[in-house]
C-alpha cells in the first residue's frame, strides 16, 4: 500500500526525514527505531568541515522557523568514517545530501559518497540560503544548475535528486534544466529566503541576516511547484515544505509528488515520522485506495 | 528521555511575570541533574501552529517520589504568555528531561558552595543547591534580580544557606551587582546561571576554582540533531570545535566555550 519505487530506491513507505532537520540518524535513532523510515536524507556533506554561521541561527515567525545553519558538518570524510556506519545494520536507505562553493567541491564530495554501499542516493544542494558562496548561485541559473547536474552525474555511482530552490523566478524552467541535464529526480523545495527583525534591538534575529523559511507556511508554496513542475517532466518528485501529518503527504501526492520529506515539524514533535508512517494507511484506506501510487499527481490529472 | 503529556498540579505568579508551574507525570523519573531541560509544546493537543516550536524551559526542582517537578519561567512571550494561561488539572506536551545538568560530584563532600544567578536563570540552581545540600555541602546563594517586583524565592534558598539578594535598583537586599559581594566570599567551587554579561564578568573574576555555566540560546529541536544551538570551544585544537547547548549541555565548565 506504502511501498513506492523510485530510481536506486526502494521505499517501503515513502516518509523520510528531510535533510537537516535529522542530522545524521543517531539523536532519533535513540528514539526509535530508524528502520520504520522510508528512506534517510542525512545533513549536507561538503568536501571539507563547516562550523557554519554565528548564533542565533533560528528564528520563529507565524507558522514556520527561519534557519541559518550554514551547512554546519564535519565534512564528507569523517561522514563516511563517523556517521555512515551507523546505517550497515539498519534496513534504511541513505540520501547523501551533497554541498560545495564550487563546482569541484561538489564532484569530490559526490564522486566519494556515491561509492558508500548504504548510500542509495545523492540529493544535490544547489539551493541553500545560507551560505555565501555557491549553494543558491547554482540553484537560480538553469544553465549552472543543468552544468552542475551533468558533472555530477558523470562521477556519481548513485542516482542524483536536485534539490530546487524557491527562490526563483521560473521553477519549471529550472526543473526541465536539470532533467535534461540527466538528474534523475526532483527534490522540491528546499526554503524560502525570509528575515525576521526585532523590535527591540531594531536589527534582524538572525545573526546572518537572512535566513531560510520552512513550517507550514511555505506548504502552500511547494504544492503549487511540484503541481506545476510534476505535468512538465518525466522525473519523481520527492515533495516537502510544512508536511506536519498524514493528510499534508497525501496533498503532496496530489499535487505530483512521488515521496515526501518531513523537516521542520521534527522539531515540533520528534516523533512525527513513524507517526505519519502508522497513520498514513488509514487515511488512505478511508479514501477507498489501495496503492498511494495511484494518488501522484491527481490534481491536475483531473482537470 | 520522553514525550508525555503531563498534568499541571499547580500553577501560579510569583513574581512579575514569573510563573511557577508543578507539573506531574513519569518524566520526572528520568530527571539525573539538577541543570536538566524540558521542551514544552505549548497548546500542544491543539495541534496549534501558533507558536510552532517547542519551548525550553529549566527544570527548577524535582521530587521523584511524587512525581513532580516544579519549572519557573518568565511570561509574556507568544509561547510563554499561551502557557502562563494553563489552568490546573489542564495537561501540557513536554519532551525530557534533555541536556546535562550541573556536576554536583563534582563538589566535594564537606565543601563550601558558591550558587549565582541572575533573574530566570535562578531557577534550576534551586534544585542544584538542594541536591548540594544533601550531600552535605555548605551552599552560599547570591541572586540577582532588576528590582523588588522581580525577586522569587528568596525565603526557599534563605533555609538551604546564606543569601544575598541583589537588586539594580536596591529595593531589596543589596544595591548593585551580583559580581559585587563575590570578594568577600570563601568557597571551594561555583555554579552559575543568568545573562551572558553575568556569566563574563564571572569567568573573568573566578579563575582559581572550578565554575560552572549554564548557558541560554535559541534553540530548534533540543535534542542535538539541527545545529541551531551551538557554540565555539575555545580550545582551537578541540576535535569538534563547538558544542551543543542542548545536548552537551547547558551546563559547560567555565572557559569551555565561548560566551557569545
Amino acid at each position: 500500500m506504502l511501498d513506492v519505487h523510485l530510481p536506486g530506491l526502494n521505499l517501503k513507505n515513502p516518509v523520510m526525514p528531510a535533510s537537516g532537520c535529522f542530522a545524521f540518524g543517531a539523536e532519533y535513532g535513540d528514539l526509535y527505531d530508524l528502520n520504520e523510515l522510508g528512506a534517510v536524507i542525512i545533513k549536507a556533506a561538503t568536501l571539507e568541515p563547516r562550523f557554519g554561521n554565528p548564533t542565533p541561527r533560528v528564528a520563529e515567525t507565524a507558522a514556520g522557523m527561519l534557519n541559518a545553519i550554514g551547512l554546519q558538518n564535519p565534512g564528507v570524510d569523517k561522514i563516511i568514517r563517523q556517521e555512515l556506519p551507523r546505517f550497515e545494520k539498519l534496513d534504511v536507505p541513505v540520501i547523501a545530501n551533497i554541498a560545495g562553493s564550487e563546482m569541484e567541491d561538489y564532484i569530490k564530495t559526490a564522486e566519494k559518497i556515491s561509492e558508500q554501499t548504504v548510500v542509495h542516493a545523492l540529493e544535490l544542494n544547489i539551493s541553500c540560503p545560507n551560505v555565501k558562496h555557491g549553494g543558491i548561485a547554482f540553484g537560480t541559473v538553469p544553465e549552472v544548475a543543468a552544468e552542475l547536474t551533468r558533472k555530477v552525474k558523470s562521477v556519481s555511482k548513485k542516482p542524483v535528486y536536485v534539490k530546487l530552490s524557491p527562490n526563483v523566478t521560473d521553477i519549471v524552467a529550472m526543473a526541465k534544466a536539470v532533467e535534461e541535464a540527466g538528474a534523475d529526480g526532483l527534490s522540491m523545495i528546499n526554503t524560502l529566503l525570509g528575515m525576521r527583525i526585532d523590535l527591540k534591538t531594531q536589527r534582524p534575529v538572525l545573526s546572518n541576516l537572512t535566513g531560510g523559511l520552512s513550517g507550514p507556511a511555505i506548504k502552500p508554496v511547494a504544492i503549487r511547484m511540484i503541481y506545476e513542475v510534476s505535468q512538465k517532466v518525466s522525473i519523481p518528485i520527492i515533495g516537502m515544505g510544512g508536511i506536519q501529518n498524514a493528510d499534508d503527504v497525501i496533498e503532496y501526492f496530489l499535487a505530483g509528488a512521488s515521496a515526501v520529506a518531513v523537516g521542520t515539524a521534527n522539531f515540533v514533535d520528534p516523533f512525527i515520522c513513524p507517526k505519519i508512517i502508522k497513520e498514513l494507511p488509514k487515511k488512505l484506506k478511508a479514501m477507498g485506495i489501495s496503492d498511494i501510487n495511484e494518488l501522484i499527481g491527481r490534481s491536475w490529472k483531473h482537470v | 528521555m520522553r514525550q508525555e503529556s503531563m498534568q499541571v498540579i499547580k500553577h501560579g505568579e510569583i513574581a512579575d511575570q514569573i510563573f511557577e508551574m508543578k507539573l506531574q507525570g513519569e518524566l520526572v523519573c528520568e530527571i539525573t541533574e539538577p541543570g536538566q531541560f524540558v521542551h514544552i509544546l505549548v497548546d500542544g493537543a491543539s495541534h496549534s501552529i501558533a507558536p510552532l516550536l517547542r519551548r525550553p524551559i529549566s527544570i527548577s526542582s524535582a521530587n521523584t517520589s511524587e512525581k513532580t517537578m516544579t519549572l519557573i519561567y518568565r511570561g509574556g512571550g507568544l509561547g510563554t504568555g499561551l502557557l502562563s494561561k494553563t489552568a490546573v488539572g489542564q495537561s501540557v506536551d513536554v519532551l525530557g528531561p534533555l541536556g546535562h545538568g550541573f556536576p554536583v560530584m563534582e563538589a566535594a563532600r564537606g565543601g563550601h558552595a558558591l550558587i549565582i544567578g541572575g533573574g530566570v536563570g535562578v531557577p534550576p540552581l534551586y534544585g542544584l543547591s538542594q541536591a548540594l545540600k544533601e550531600r552535605e555541602i555548605k551552599v552560599t546563594h547570591i541572586l540577582g534580580f532588576r528590582s523588588a517586583k522581580d525577586v522569587f524565592y528568596q525565603q526557599a534558598f534563605e533555609e538551604l544557606g546564606q543569601t544575598f539578594i541583589m537588586t539594580e535598583d536596591g529595593t531589596c537586599g543589596l544595591k548593585g551587582r551580583v559580581t559585587d559581594v563575590l570578594g568577600q566570599l570563601d568557597f571551594d567551587i561555583a555554579y552559575a546561571c543568568g545573562p551572558l554579561p553575568m556569566l563574563r564578568a564571572l569567568e573573568n573574576q573566578i579563575t582559581e576554582k572550578p565554575l560552572y555555566l549554564s548557558l541560554e540560546q535559541r534553540m530548534g529541536c533540543g535534542i542535538g540533531a539541527c545545529m541551531a544551538c551551538v557554540a565555539h570551544t575555545t580550545d582551537p585544537n578541540d576535535s569538534k570545535g563547538y558544542r551543543r547547548v542542548c545536548s552537551d549541555g547547558p551546563v559547560f565548565k567555565a572557559r569551555e566555550v565561548e560566551l557569545c
